[in-house]
């Protein structure tokens, strides 16, 4: 048996098909997977997410210590509640983890890792935290929950009480703490919404109150179509400690300015600039039938590349992926699916933001 | 707690076969695999005419989670497909006993439809998948 979230008997009375995630025991589904995905980009659904670790840095040089740690850098973090998407880097360039951080005042910042790589996450930021007198705190006594959809934020907000206008001000990628609840407009959808965090104790019941609010209870599985429709990386599936982000399709989360900011990989992610990125992540559409799943092997007249995921896309009603493939890949490749051959477009991701299809 | 109908025959690898009163063997998915499948989005089913072997791949059914050969539980040729699969392909989770059915066969060799499990071995085989 694995890891338990404070919901876990919740999702096993609502008859959810349980898998193992990460060692976390995580509903897949509640009944249908592709209904849940419809409910989050049409009106609005809650996903588990308390595996994922919570942690707080305190500490009068937390900011100082960030700068060294994450490959984005956190001063362009100015407005309290700010948040950022971040990878955090091995010196050899690879990724880690990525995460999310939040700036919440000069002395305390909090960070949102992946379930799976927690005490690995954990023994990583303990290295340099002496060095920039910060304390480490996972905050277990919190769960979270991810409300999203275009009615997700005005579902949730008739369940937080006099707290209601100042959540539904907040902006994009903006979070806050209000009462017992911390309150982020952020989500791993593409769509609008927050993820809440409250105390362990105080979660059965919110999600119970968020069901009979009309908010559809979702899966992992759902979650996954979600996020890549979203263009979104997966950590383990779309990038690793093996890769870098400039082979991830995450260039644009590493913060090379101002050049004497020194964090960790910044070396090795110079050198392989210079030297020019072998490899890219692009996003595939394939028009035949099939299922386009990572691990296939991708043929391009560049040279072989791999998927590193890919699903059925219920929003576009075909299946898509991503893919790393030699940096020379023009925009039509092969995918051998079961031994078959068949055609790939190389598209732009995202391929659905706020339930419109951005591709075709 | 999967729908496991004690008339039909089974195969430990989850097809169900159904002996017609014509005759021929009407083969799909059984409840618990559909479940454990998830949402279909594909369905490929033999064409009319082809001959198939005992334990052979038959047909695919692909979900948003994963492909997955459907295996021929006896040896015959095919005598019927449901093409309505290739438009709602979901008919498999809906109705896996009826409207989900995936094709027909006329068996050639009787004797290996003894060779099947009954309800009652097959509720055991799903019984121990789950431990």
């Amino acid at each position: 048996m694995g890891f338990k979230t404070p919901l876990f008997d919740t999702h096993v009375a609502a008859g959810a098909r349980m898998v193992d995630f990460g060692g976390w025991d995580m509903p897949v589904n509640y009944g249908s997977q592709i209904e849940e995905h419809h409910a989050v980009r049409r009106d609005a659904g809650m996903f588990d997410v308390s595996h994922m670790l919570i942690v707080d840095l305190t500490g009068a040089r937390v900011r100082d210590y960030l700068r060294h740690l994450l490959a984005n850098d956190v001063a362009k973090l100015k407005e309290s509640g700010k948040a950022l998407y971040s990878c955090m880097l091995n010196e050899q360039g690879g990724v880690i983890d990525d995460l999310i951080v939040y700036y919440i005042d000069e002395s305390w910042f909090r960070v949102i890792v992946n379930a799976g790589t927690r005490d690995k996450d954990l023994a990583w930021m303990k290295r340099f935290c002496d060095q920039f007198g910060v304390e480490i705190k996972p905050r277990t006594d919190l769960a979270m929950i991810a409300v999203q959809g275009p009615n997700a934020r005005a579902k949730a907000a008739t369940l937080i009480g006099k707290h209601a206008d100042a959540a539904l001000q907040l902006k994009a990628f903006v979070g806050r703490e209000l009462g017992q609840y911390f309150i982020a407009r952020t989500g791993y959808t593409g769509e609008d919404g927050w993820e809440i965090m409250l105390p362990v104790a105080e979660a059965p019941k919110f999600w119970s109150d968020l069901k009979a609010a009309g908010v559809a209870q979702c899966g992992l599985g759902a979650r996954d179509t979600l996020r890549l429709e979203a263009g979104m990386n997966l950590y383990g599936n779309d990038m690793d400690e093996n890769q870098s982000p400039l082979e991830s399709g995450l260039a644009w989360t590493i913060a090379f300015d101002p050049p004497e900011r020194d964090f960790v990989g910044r070396a090795a992610l110079e050198a392989q600039r210079a030297a020019g990125v072998k490899r890219k992540l692009v996003g595939l559409i394939l028009d035949d039938r099939g299922v386009l799943r990572g691990h296939q092997r991708v043929v391009t007249s560049a040279g072989d590349g791999e998927l590193t995921s890919g699903t059925f896309s219920p929003t576009l009603e075909k299946s898509i992926g991503l893919a790393r493939v030699p940096a020379a890949t023009g925009d039509r490749v092969e995918v051998d699916i079961r031994g078959k051959l068949l055609p790939a477009r190389v598209v732009k991701y995202p391929f659905v933001r706020n339930g419109k299809p951005l591709v075709s | 707690m999967a729908n496991i109908p004690a008339d039909l025959k089974y195969l430990d690898s989850h097809e169900w076969a159904r002996v017609e009163t014509d005759g021929t063997v009407t083969i799909g998915i059984s409840d618990h695999a559909q479940g454990a499948l998830g949402d279909l989005v594909f369905v490929e089913v033999p064409e009319v005419g082809k001959s198939l072997s005992k334990g052979g791949a038959a047909a695919v059914v692909e979900s948003v989670k994963a492909a997955s050969d459907v295996y021929s539980p006896l040896s015959g040729e095919v005598v019927a497909a449901n093409d309505a699969l290739s438009g709602s392909p979901e008919l498999v989770n809906s109705d896996p006993y009826g409207a989900g059915w995936l094709f027909k066969i006329k068996p050639s060799n009787d004797s290996e439809l003894q060779q099947l499990l009954d309800a009652k071995a097959y509720e055991k085989v799903v019984a121990d998948a789950a431990h």
